[in-house]
């Protein structure tokens, strides 16, 4: 058994409105995930219910081993710090940090800093003549390439991406994501990206629907 | 269109109801002590009129003694009977416990027609009851209503009386004083034509109006402080609407930006700005003219006792309602809010309509405007020094002190900057290095608070180091000063003589107090007559000296000055000064004489009774063995009749003096206390506001794995740290206020310098009490942050609805 994720049974509501109708998957190590669906079918709410940022109505989410959904806030902020990188569509870099600081910053807060590391990701993902630069003096794609060295500098198990590409043009956003997968394939953690696009879900090795909060499988490589 | 346009702009506050109470906080508060502060000073100007115009005296000379006691009736018989058109008047203070009254007795049939007595003002008073025993006194209404002394002759309420006196015929004065003879003569402004000059028949000295002690101008270095402080709490205030108008006006650029977008010309929206920010202001003035109002009513008996304390000035303890005072508080608000809101309005007219929306930008803009901020700040501080070195007036000497306040505020953000960076250099935690970055980022949307908490403490910090410095001289200057064990008073010569033959067996000295109200170097002052005796030899400190001074005194080779005469006529030992027609002496040196508003000389007693022959001293200054002072005091009251306040022990003058001095400073503290509280409040809009701007920046952090909890504690630390960093850049600022109110501002007020000392223990105090004030003032944001919901937080990664 190589599983990473296993989630059953999850729903999440907001006010009446129910965005998570029951929801289960599972996710092996190493394997790569796409969410694809409509606005508003719940790919969001269910990466950040993964990603211990919000917690579901009901069902289980176990990661790594650890049922992460009966954690209290302290137990998810370390879960989430040590064993998941988080990737977003607006970067969401610390503005106050430069490139170098906000590669190390996640790494430095789980007490697993490698310096290395940090370099190696900065050369291959093409920053390293950037990492003295604050995030507001760098492109949509340059800052695209800190949160993915960010989210991978703590070596986690699983990468969740919410439509990392969303906020570039169509030619930066294949490199982007091609550095990343080249990078989550070559640290042998998973990945789970949400998407509009079908063209870029298909380069993922599974691909998942979700539609009124309700998934549906779609391919798998 | 202006009306929509309105509607629109004002829908923003009905979503941020937090940031209107902000602004209309802010502006209240900048008002209320502004106007707090105007309502004293108006009331103190109107009561100063009064007292002045009272009897028409700023209008009439007077004949007075030379030594200030009262004017023989022989005098004024000798005078009005050589056909001299002269009017006697008895002043005196009547008291009991607390409460006291100062009498003036007139006579209405010899009165000059400028005096405009209750009886040549056709009103319906009962002249025989005020002529006829037991007499009438007329007094407003409010100081009827305080407590007075008991077993008065009835009273009648009636206007144009200065506060806490009364008015009332020449012999229910001398009756209720025991004094028979006038205090001075009025004297009428034409007199008989084939008369010779009065001053050639008479040996009285005629004082002119503008000779005498007015307490307009002796209390205007006072009401030039209290304008300064409303002036200082205002412009604190105002930093807080500057930022809730500059939050306000980034939340809305993007509403701006479509209202321009729909067709609205840039006029109809900077009209229905202009009309936002009025119907704001006037709203928010009116609540800070109450507040204001409440302020000075509460303030006002304290501000009444100062000024007695310190000049002798009767103001009323309760505050009137002058409409005047209210309109240019309300215009002061509005000009106030204009000036805050100019920057947002400029950048209006200037917000291009297709500009994408950048709620940073004004943080990161005023970033870059730092270092042009910091080379005004040291023009501003460069400024303030070249004031101190060559600036030589009271106003040039507040200048120097806006100026340094003004450069040490434009200068705290990068200084803070600088700090925050070398601190964020030096650690090594990935969390602390976020924070120090972080608050270095937010500094710009901080600023403006933190300045006016840097104002506020440099404030109570230059202020409390000046008035414990002041305190702690006067303390010891008294201990110096008053040596002798007992004061006591005569009622007249012939007692002074039968009470200097009852004390000589019974004490180890007799130190006469005599002096002479005279001109010194062209300004009111006294001349004082002195024994030479270690009382004064060992006791008095000279500030400056020719060797020799005491024992060149003593031969009455020359005089000693008040540091007062010495700083205002520019006199320094070895110069010399006339004290009387035929009397020039060589200064031998200069003492130190606090709260002492005139100027003053002393010489030995052969050389006063030289120049003043027709003076004969009746107050005695007593040196006795301490155990016997008690029972000497009590003798003197039995075997005189001398009234209580006319033997006085060391202790009983010490006491009085020390709660004068008290009284003089309590309205300092207690705006002190209210501008740090302003300060505080600025501190907790600002972190208020940058609250939900912050999220973007608290979010991702949140996301890499910190609870909300701990970023909540970051919160309190960031706020603790800033305050922190702030008071210690706020010491040497509040240090050089303090040097610049004691070296500068006080010669120049009161004309004495003070020595300087610190007080660590009061800065120590401030210090916790600012981090105690930031703490609170970042726990509502904090408390906030730490309950926020996920969801929130979740929103700022949102990209689909």
């Amino acid at each position: 058994m190589n599983m990473l994720l296993q989630i059953d049974g999850l729903t999440k509501a907001y006010d009446t409105v129910a965005v998570l109708k029951g929801v289960s998957l599972s996710l092996d190590h190493g394997q790569s995930l796409a969410l694809t669906g409509e606005s508003g079918s719940g790919k969001s709410t269910l990466l950040h219910l993964i990603g211990a940022l919000d917690t579901p109505d009901s069902g289980t989410i176990l990661l790594d081993g650890v049922e992460i959904t009966g954690l209290n806030d302290t137990a998810r902020a370390a879960v989430l710090r040590d064993r998941i990188g988080l990737v977003f569509q607006q970067f969401n870099l610390i503005p106050s940090l430069n490139v170098a600081q906000n590669i190390a910053f996640q790494a430095r807060l789980a007490r697993c800093h490698d310096p290395a590391r940090d370099a190696l990701l900065a050369q291959r993902l093409g920053l390293s003549d950037l990492l003295s630069r604050y995030p507001e003096a760098l492109s949509g794609g340059q800052q695209q390439r800190v949160a993915i060295a960010r989210a991978l500098a703590h070596a986690p198990k699983l990468i969740l991406a919410d439509e990392p590409t969303g906020n570039l043009d169509e030619a930066t956003g294949d490199l982007v994501l091609d550095l990343l997968l080249e990078l989550v394939a070559e640290t042998g953690a998973a990945l789970m990206m949400v998407t509009h696009s079908t063209r870029l879900a298909a380069r993922l090795d599974r691909r998942l629907h979700l539609s009124r909060g309700e998934l549906t499988q779609t391919g798998s490589v | 269109m202006i009306y929509a346009a309105l509607l629109t702009l004002f829908s923003h506050w009905r979503r941020h109801p937090g940031q209107l109470t902000m602004l209309v906080l802010g502006l209240a508060l900048a008002t209320a002590l502004w106007s707090g502060v105007q309502a004293i000073n108006t009331q103190a100007r109107t009561a100063y009129a009064e007292a002045a115009a009272t009897l028409g005296q700023d209008r009439l000379d007077r004949l007075v003694r030379a030594d200030g006691h009262p004017v023989p009736l022989a005098d004024y018989i000798a005078l009005r009977r050589a056909g001299y058109l002269v009017s006697p008047v008895i002043s005196g203070e009547l008291r009991s416990g607390d409460a006291r009254l100062r009498l003036l007795g007139i006579d209405p049939l010899t009165a000059p027609p400028e005096a405009n007595t209750p009886t040549q003002q056709g009103t319906n008073l009962d002249l025989g009851a005020f002529f006829m025993a037991p007499g009438l006194l007329l007094m407003t209404a409010e100081t009827a209503a305080a407590a007075l002394p008991p077993d008065l002759p009835p009273i009648r309420i009636a206007t144009g009386i200065p506060p806490r006196a009364a008015l009332t015929d020449i012999g229910t004065a001398a009756r209720l004083l025991g004094q028979s003879d006038p205090s001075y003569l009025l004297v009428w402004r034409e007199q008989p034509a084939h008369l010779p000059p009065l001053v050639t028949a008479t040996t009285l000295q005629p004082v002119a109006p503008e000779q005498r002690a007015d307490p307009a101008q002796l209390t205007e270095s006072f009401h030039l402080n209290l304008t300064a402080f409303g002036l200082l709490a205002f412009a604190v205030g105002l930093f807080i609407v500057h930022a809730a108008i500059g939050l306000a006006f980034e939340q809305r650029r993007a509403t701006m930006r479509s209202l321009r977008a729909l067709g609205l010309p840039l006029r109809s929206l900077l009209m229905a700005f202009t009309l936002e920010l009025a119907v704001l202001s006037l709203f928010a003035g009116l609540i800070g003219l109450i507040l204001g109002y409440s302020i000075a009513a509460a303030l006002m008996p304290g501000v009444a006792g100062s000024l007695r304390g310190l000049y002798g000035a009767d103001l009323p303890g309760t505050l009137s309602f002058d409409p005047l005072w209210a309109l240019a508080a309300l215009a002061m608000t509005l000009a106030g809010a204009g000036l805050a809101g100019a920057q947002a309005m400029r950048r209006t007219a200037r917000l291009p309509i297709l500009a994408p929306a950048l709620p940073q930008a004004w943080q990161q803009a005023a970033t870059h405007h730092m270092r042009r901020q910091a080379y005004i700040a040291l023009a501003l501080l460069g400024l303030s020094g070249m004031l101190v070195l060559w600036g030589d007036n009271l106003f040039l000497g507040f200048v120097a002190v806006a100026c340094l306040f003004l450069g040490a505020a434009l200068l705290l953000p990068i200084t803070l900057a600088q700090l925050l960076g070398l601190i964020q250099s030096r650690t090594r935690s990935a969390l602390g290095e976020w924070l120090f970055a972080d608050t270095r980022q937010q500094l710009p949307g901080l600023s403006l608070a933190l300045m006016a908490l840097l104002l506020a403490l440099a404030a109570n910090i230059g202020v409390s180091t000046m008035v414990g410095s002041f305190r702690t001289t006067f303390v010891g200057w008294l201990d110096q000063r008053l040596v002798a064990e007992l004061y006591v008073t005569a009622p007249n010569e012939a007692e002074a003589a039968r009470l200097v033959a009852y004390l000589n067996p019974r004490t180890e000295a007799i130190l006469p107090v005599v002096w002479a109200d005279t001109t010194l170097a062209g300004r009111p002052g006294a001349v004082y007559g002195q024994a030479d005796h270690p009382t004064f030899r060992d006791h008095w400190p000279l500030i400056a000296a020719l060797p020799d001074a005491w024992d060149r005194l003593a031969l009455g080779e020359g005089v000693l000055i008040n540091e007062q005469l010495a700083r205002f006529a520019r006199l320094a030992p070895g110069d010399s000064l006339t004290i009387s027609q035929d009397t020039t002496l060589p200064i031998l040196g200069v003492y130190s004489d606090y709260g002492n508003p005139e100027a003053q000389a002393i010489v030995t007693l052969d050389r006063f009774i030289a120049a003043f022959p027709t003076i004969t001293p009746t107050r005695f200054a007593l040196r006795v063995a301490p155990a016997q002072t008690a029972a000497l005091a009590s003798a003197l009251r039995d075997e005189f009749g001398l009234p209580a306040d006319a033997v006085i022990n060391q202790t009983q003058i010490k006491r009085f003096s020390l709660e004068i001095f008290e009284q003089t400073f309590l309205i300092t503290g207690a705006l002190n206390l209210l501008t740090l509280g302003v300060a505080g409040f600025a501190l907790l809009t600002g972190l208020l506001t940058l609250a939900d701007m912050r999220l973007p920046q608290l979010a991702p952090v949140w996301a890499l794995g910190i609870t909300r909890a701990r970023l909540a504690r970051f919160e309190l630390i960031r706020s603790v740290v800033l305050a922190a960093l702030t008071f210690f850049l706020a010491v040497p600022v509040g240090l050089a206020l303090a040097w610049l109110l004691l070296a500068v501002i006080n010669v120049q007020a009161f004309g004495w310098r003070l020595p300087m000392q610190i007080f660590p223990n009061d800065g120590l105090r401030l210090l916790a009490l600012s981090l105690i004030a930031a703490t609170m003032a970042a726990a509502l944001p904090a408390l906030r942050l730490a309950r926020i919901s996920p969801g929130r937080l979740l929103k700022v990664f949102a990209h689909e609805s």
